[in-house]
Parts: structure tokens; sequence; C-alpha cells
């Protein structure tokens, strides 16, 4: 009986060890002030007070930037209006200011491949992965004659996006656009051959 | 000319004339006379005209349409589904019975269809009421052209939208089937636990032949229980040979100092952290089985020290126009992870304002309040495009089989011996870096290798990581 007894605290004992190990909480730290930082991660959650006011929207520490802020590195504002208007101007005035040299074949096509490969499909005629599999249907090819992209317009909807397809202004700064759309450009005219 | 013209009208109106009063004539007679009449007395004999009727009517309204929804199908994949869907609003209106509706409601037909079709602008700029009405209704949208488009195309697309609505029938399957795996389920309890009766019943019958037993010998006389050894105890004579006490202490002192050195190394390392998060996103879907790039919505590993976590725009990049997963991926998250993946489309829907009815961002949003998993302690550096863009490490090297995680976990130790592990065994890819071709030479000269480690270019140096 005695023996029983010791084998179910030391099953009892060993049991509580393991039962502490639980995968969705983060582990003990030895020193977490020297863990954790003072100054603000990013996309952390702050509660930040003044006078007594929380002026964090929804206590979010990622802030959308000043409205008329213009990025380093002489990213000037875009100032044709997301409209049909502005679509159409930017199809017959926009130009790419990208000359050849600039043009970096290879990167583009890499952020090509990320960034519209995966609906446009590889070869720029509107079978990507997610069209294949009947994600999302409907996406064109390039040398569709109703649409008859240019660069213009290319970059018109890679910035504000139209229909159904997304802007894509914050996953490519202005110089990689300008690459997609040379890149794009130059699938559409393979495709017309 | 004229007159002839002239007298040709004049006459054919006063025969018209002549005969409709003699028709109406013998109308009012026949109704008047014969109040009772037979008037489809004839009828049988009526029966091949009558066929014949149907059959011009039949093949007319075939001439008119004659489009194959199969093809139209196709059509109607590449050209119109971006923006429409048969039964549901989306960049443009739902189109299910479009060419009926449009003739009830609005009295155009098809050629107005066509007109729009392929050239929509066109026809709003012409000033058409209804062109315009539905321009402004969708936020002047104008719909894309679509002159490639001919008559039977068009035809074929719309016969395809005149197709009845299919009811769900993969549903009852689907639920038989989910039926017939609980069922698995029950029988292989009912087999665990019949097994752990039996084992019960084992034991105590056990038990209960050594009493009886026992009770055998006693009857017969025999002392069953052996006498006990007067020696000393085992534990005395242990505790008596002082040598042996020393070796065992030392014994455990070592496995306890092994246990406690390794219980220490593990603390603050979060190998493994799998935290509950608040949408569950499933990498393995996106990743994994629909092949989208990590880049795509960690765009800024890139570019910058974080690898980001996806603002939700980027979310509905591609979730406008996926409101609902296919049945049977719903069907596997139900039974596999207990999951509801369209559910969880919804709580993005919510926290990113889509009102998915109206088709527009209603502007009351929510933060989702993701948990961060990868976490370096603040007194190390990291960046992610380092990595990432410079040396091209693929993200699966630290992260581990994310297009095959159904829930993200901490794959690596991200300790610091792992770091530096990586750093010495890694050969730089100096390939087409001319800037720094000289330095790269000297360097090699200086190890005497082919090939440069992280390691062997200064990736050992405390203050590239701690300062």
């Amino acid at each position: 009986m005695k023996s029983v007894f010791k084998i179910v605290v030391v099953f009892m004992v060993f049991a509580s060890v393991v039962s502490c190990q639980k995968n969705t909480r983060p582990n003990y730290q030895f020193m977490p002030n020297m863990y954790e930082p003072i100054s603000y991660e990013a996309y952390q959650e702050a509660d930040v007070m003044v006078d007594g006011e929380h002026i964090l929207s929804n206590n979010m520490e990622a802030l959308l930037p000043a409205e008329g802020s213009i990025a380093r590195g002489g990213h000037m504002p875009f100032e044709i209006e997301n409209t049909n208007d502005g679509y159409l101007l930017a199809k017959t005035a926009l130009k790419s200011p990208l000359d050849s040299i600039q043009y970096d074949r290879l990167r583009a096509g890499q952020l090509y491949d990320i960034y519209c490969g995966i609906c446009h499909g590889k070869k720029g005629d509107g079978q990507g992965n997610l069209v294949k599999r009947e994600k999302i249907l409907g996406v064109p090819s390039y040398d569709d004659a109703g649409r008859a992209i240019t660069p213009g317009s290319i970059y018109h909807t890679i910035y504000y996006g139209k229909n159904a397809m997304g802007s894509y202004a914050n996953q490519l700064n202005e110089e990689e656009r300008w690459q997609v759309v040379d890149y794009v450009m130059e699938l559409k005219s393979d495709l017309e051959k | 000319m004229d007159y002839k013209y002239y007298f040709c009208m004049r006459f054919y109106t006063r025969f018209f004339q002549e005969y409709m009063k003699k028709s109406y004539q013998s109308l009012e007679d026949n109704s008047t006379n014969n109040m009772i009449q037979v008037i489809y007395r004839h009828l049988a004999s009526k029966i091949p005209y009558l066929g014949l009727v149907i059959l011009l009517t039949f093949s007319t309204s075939l001439n008119a349409q004659e489009g194959d929804p199969a093809k139209g199908k196709t059509l109607f994949n590449t050209n119109c589904a971006s923006c429409h869907n048969l039964d549901r609003k989306m960049t443009g209106p739902a189109l299910r019975n479009v060419e009926a509706r449009l003739e009830d409601e609005q009295g155009l037909g098809r050629d107005w269809l066509d007109k729009w079709i392929r050239n929509s602008a066109g026809l709003v700029k012409s000033g058409d009421a209804y062109a315009n009405q539905i321009y402004d209704e969708y936020n002047g949208t104008a719909m894309t052209a679509f002159p490639q488009l001919s008559d039977q195309d068009i035809s074929d697309i719309l016969a395809y939208t005149a197709e009845p609505a299919k009811e769900k029938v993969i549903k009852d399957e689907v639920g038989s089937n989910g039926g017939g795996s609980t069922e698995a389920g029950i029988s292989s309890k009912l087999i665990l636990g019949a097994l752990a009766i039996l084992f019960a019943l084992l034991a105590v019958s056990l038990v209960l032949v050594r009493k009886t037993l026992r009770r055998f010998a006693d009857e017969k006389g025999i002392d069953a229980v052996v006498e006990k050894d007067k020696s000393l105890p085992l534990w005395k004579a242990f505790v008596q040979n002082q040598f042996l006490v020393l070796v065992t202490v030392i014994f455990f002192l070592l496995i306890s100092a092994y246990f406690a050195y390794g219980y220490m190394s593990q603390v603050g390392v979060d190998q493994g952290y799998q935290p509950v998060q608040p949408i569950h996103f499933s990498h393995k879907i996106h990743a994994g089985e629909n092949g989208i790039d990590c880049k795509y919505c960690h765009s800024s590993a890139r570019v910058s020290k974080h690898s980001g976590i996806p603002s939700l725009n980027i979310c509905m990049n591609c979730h406008k126009s996926i409101y609902q997963v296919a049945d049977e991926t719903q069907q596997a998250g139900i039974d596999e992870f207990n999951v509801d993946y369209n559910a969880e489309i919804q709580k993005l829907y919510k926290s990113v304002g889509w009102d998915e009815a109206e088709q527009n961002y209603t502007g009351v949003t929510e933060p989702v309040k993701w948990i961060r998993i990868h976490n370096l302690p603040d007194f190390a550096y990291f960046n992610h495009s380092q990595h990432v863009e410079v040396a091209g490490v693929q993200c699966q090297t630290c992260h581990g089989p994310v297009e095959e995680m159904e829930v993200m976990y901490q794959h690596a130790p991200l300790t610091m011996g792992w770091c530096i592990n990586c750093h010495r065994e890694t050969d730089v890819n100096v390939q087409g870096n001319e800037y720094y071709t000289k330095i790269h030479e000297e360097l090699s000269k200086k190890y005497g290798v082919e090939k440069l480690t992280a390691a062997q270019m200064g990736g050992l140096e405390c203050g590239k990581c701690h300062y």
C-alpha cells in the first residue's frame, strides 16, 4: 500500500512539472526589464495620455503619417486623383520617369512575381495561381483590347487599385512601382506578339 | 411616282377597312345568333398548326438566345467575374437573369445590353437615362469596355447568367461524412473503454486468486509467509558504508546540476510558442496551398528592420473578392481544427469596417490585436532587410516550415548561440557585388578560404548586434 502511495506522489509531481509546459503562453524571462523595451515598439499597443486624454486612436502605436507629409528620399506626392477622370488623365499624360538604364529587369521581375503574379500570372495573361485555383476570377490579360493599358494607367492602378484590385502603394515604393510598370509593359508586348 | 404610290396606299387601306368591317360583322352575327357555340370543335384538326406555332416560337427564342451556358461560364469568369458575381453585389451589380430583369424593370432589350457591354462609357456620355442611373449608383465606376466580345459571346454569357441558381447539394454529403468520422471516434473510444474494463477484471481476478490460494495454504497448515531475515536491513547497511554514500551524493548532485542547467538554459527561450491569435489565420492555406509569397504580406521585410504585421488593407486585396472559403476547406477546418473559416473572414470584415452588402468601407474600424510570437530581447538588434534582401536568406531558414503551419509557432530558439552558429556556417554570396570585391579578396587571403562566412566578415563582433 505504501509503495502505491509513493508511486502516486511521484507521478503527481512529474505531472505537475510537465503540465507547466504550455505553448500558448510565453516562457519565463530572467530579467524582464532588460528584455522589454522602454521605448515604443512597432505595432505595439500604447496607451498614451496627454492632459488626461487618450491621444492614440484605438491605442495603436502605428499611425498614419500626417496629411501632406512627404517621405524622405524625394518621394513627391502623386497628384492625380483617384477617380475615373484621374485614371484617364494618367492613361494619356503620365509617363515613366525611368530610362532604360534605370530599369532593372531582374528586380522588377522579382517584385512582379511577388505582388502581381499571384493573380495576373507570371506571363501577365491573367492566369495566376489564385485564378487557376478559382479563388479570384476575372483577372484580365494585359493585352486586353478594351483596357488598352499604358504605363500611366498601370501606375494609377497600382497606386489606387481598380475595381476588385486593391492599392499596392504601401507594399511598393514609388521607384519600385515604376519598375513594375515597365515590367508589365514588357509582358504586354510579349503577349501581343 | 408619288401619285402611283398614293393610289396604292389608298387602295390598300380601303381594302383593309372593308375586310375588317366584314369580319367584325360576322363575329357579331355569330355571337348574337348562336349564343352557345362550341368554338373549339375543330381543335383536333388544328393540332399540327398549333405544333407549328409552338415550334416557331421556340425556334425564334432559340435564335434570339442561342447561348451556350458552359462557354458563357468561361467567358464570364475571364471577363466579368472580377467585378460581377451572379448573386452578389461586388464592384458592379449582381447579374443573375440580367437580361430578363432589364426587360421587365426597365424595358431595355438586348441591343441596349450590347451597347453597354461594348462601350459603357460611350452610352453614359450619350445621355442614356438608365446608363447614367447605373453609373451614378456605383459611384462613377466606369465599366471596362469589351469591344472584343462578339454577339455570340454575349449570348453565351447571358445564357450563363440566365441559369437558375444551384442549390447547395454538397452540404448534406459533407455532413454525413462528418457524422461518419465522429462515429469512428466513438467506436475507438468504445474499444478503449472495453479494454480498460478487461484489464480491471483481470486485476481483480488476480487478487481473488491470490486470496483463495492463501486461504488454502492456511487450512492445510503450511506457513506461506517466509520468515523475515534477521540480518541488517539494506538501507542501514548503505548508511554505514560512507564511501557509497559519498559517491551517491556526488552522483545525485551531478544529475541535478545537469537538469538545473537545462532548465536555466531554456528560461527566456520561447521555442514552440504558439499563442491563440485573435483571428485564426492559416499560413498553411495562404502560403502553402495558394502559394502566396511571404513578402506579399510581410512586404516590409524587404526594406526595413521589421518584417511587419500586414495591415488589413493587404488582407482586403484578396478578401474583397474572397468572402468565403471553398466548401471543402470550410469542412476541413471544422473537422480538423474546429475553426469556422468563414466566421474568421467575417472577423476581418468587422475589424476593417467592410460592409459586405453595400461593398464599401463604413469607416468604423477596430484593431486586430495579434500576439507577437518572435521577439528578440531589447538588447539584441536584428534587421530583416539585411538578411532577406542583402543576404538572400530564405524566410524558412529561421521561421521554419511556415507554409505547413495551420497555427503559427516559433520554430527557432532565437538564442545567441543559434545566431552565431548560422553566422559561422553560412557562406556569404559575394557574387555581383563589385563595390566590395577588393575587401572580399583581402579577407579570403587572410583566412585562406575560398568562400567567406558571415563570421569571417565580422559577423561575430559584439557591437554588430549589441549596442
